[in-house]
């Protein structure tokens, strides 16, 4: 079971993620994020709005609820179209690298670009995991993507920024089992709106 | 013979799980500034007319590559696209090449004939090569200008590419480089793999690269008759 995820949270497995900097390259650029503090700040910020709807949503999947219901609550819970473009981008990413590493029917119950969450509670189902497995990969993921970004955009010391993710540890295993069995809906109207600016720049180095 | 070395009945557990025919795919990889935009812009000139093409840009931060395509007229709008790779150009054509992937699928869900497809990396070193899962073969680009040592250093790029192309020939007398000494280096450290010395200002047809490019095209159309 810890295998199969610590695989799918794994930031190797190539879904797509790298491209991805979860509204930090913005965040960066708008002076919000600049340090080790600032960024810690910025991920508790994001793990209890986007990530506990994530976990929320991958822990309904895996349970079995009806991914195109799913879908919709997770459209219905993303207001900035450029955070659901880049979610349904990583959950396409997911899909095609998890239809090979975890065979399953389950996969064929997916719309053809579903949002991140859903497909990443699938990929838990398919690869034997729980729901609150799945909410603990979506919760973990909604803050490691965006601090490997700041750390590249900003040429953080690597060590110092393993040392915020793993002092997260305990929030972010709250956020996901809070989530588990709830599909939350709290928001972040800064995220949406560096999302939103972040989409229009033409000079940057990540998808979203 | 024991009954578990009968190949008959076996099934090869991991097929290629995206890749079902399609257009054939080349890399176009290699050094800042040797020329692979260049060279993809005379590729699509020259070969336009003969193939449904589509081309993949990697900028490491800017459209620029896609808009000097544009630009130049060589390809329409909606035959190139251009894919972010979160400073990591690398890892885009290598590791983790998803968004390429997405990039080649919406190209080819876009144009159904497609029947070439360039996917050029963003400018990056010697040791950047493009993963098999990306693309069916691919091109190397360096340039006289780098140095005549390059082919010597060699890294994955230079020793692996199934094409090494040395671009700026025309340069040579300039920087003092020695042709026939990056000639020999390079069959040295190939091992038979082809290279081709090019100069793109003296000859912006890419006519050698080019006719590569068919005889892979050929190729594929034959290993998937």
């Amino acid at each position: 079971m810890t295998a199969a995820l610590l695989t799918l949270a794994d930031s190797r497995l190539p879904a797509g993620g790298h491209a991805h900097s979860g509204g930090v390259e913005q965040a960066i650029a708008a002076g919000v994020v600049h340090d080790p503090g600032s960024l810690a700040t910025f991920l508790r910020r994001r793990l209890t709005t986007a990530g506990v709807v994530a976990a929320g949503l991958a822990a309904a999947a895996c349970a079995g609820a009806d991914p195109a219901v799913l879908d919709a609550e997770a459209d219905a819970r993303t207001p900035s179209p450029a955070l659901r473009a880049a979610s349904r981008q990583q959950g396409r990413g997911l899909v095609r690298v998890g239809r090979l590493a975890w065979p399953s029917g389950s996969w064929d119950a997916l719309p053809a670009q579903p949002h991140h969450p859903v497909a990443l509670g699938v990929a838990a189902a398919a690869g034997g995991l729980t729901p609150r497995d799945a909410a603990r990969a979506a919760a973990y993921l909604s803050v490691s993507g965006p601090a490997t970004a700041a750390q590249r955009l900003l040429a953080m010391d690597p060590l110092t920024v393993a040392a915020v993710t793993a002092r997260l540890a305990p929030e972010i295993d709250a956020a996901a089992d809070s989530a588990t069995g709830e599909l939350p809906a709290p928001t972040d109207p800064l995220l949406d709106l560096l999302a939103e600016v972040h989409a229009a720049r033409k000079d940057r180095f990540f998808a979203s | 013979m024991p009954p578990d070395h009968n190949l008959d009945d076996y099934v090869d557990p991991y097929p290629p799980g995206h890749r079902r025919g399609g257009p054939l795919r080349v890399g176009l990889g290699g050094p800042v500034g040797s020329g692979k935009t260049a060279l993809a812009a005379a590729l699509c000139r020259t070969l336009g007319a003969e193939y449904d093409l589509a081309v993949v840009t990697n900028d490491i931060y800017t459209t620029e590559d896609a808009d000097f395509l544009r630009r130049n007229a060589v390809l329409p709008d909606d035959r190139i696209e251009a894919v972010q790779t979160g400073c990591c150009p690398h890892t885009a054509i290598r590791d983790d090449i998803t968004a390429n992937l997405d990039a080649v699928e919406l190209l080819e869900s876009r144009h159904p004939g497609l029947e070439l497809v360039l996917v050029e990396s963003g400018g990056d070193n010697l040791t950047a090569s493009f993963s098999y899962g990306l693309v069916d073969v691919q091109v190397f680009v360096i340039d006289v200008a780098g140095g005549d040592k390059v082919p010597r250093k060699g890294g994955p790029g230079v020793t692996a590419a199934d094409l090494l192309v040395v671009n700026k020939t025309d340069l040579a007398p300039m920087v003092g480089a020695d042709l026939d000494v990056m000639r020999r280096d390079s069959a040295a450290v190939r091992k038979g793999r082809p290279t081709h010395l090019i100069s793109l200002r003296e000859d912006p047809s890419a006519a050698t690269v080019a006719e590569w490019v068919r005889e892979q095209v050929r190729a594929r159309a034959l290993s998937h008759a």
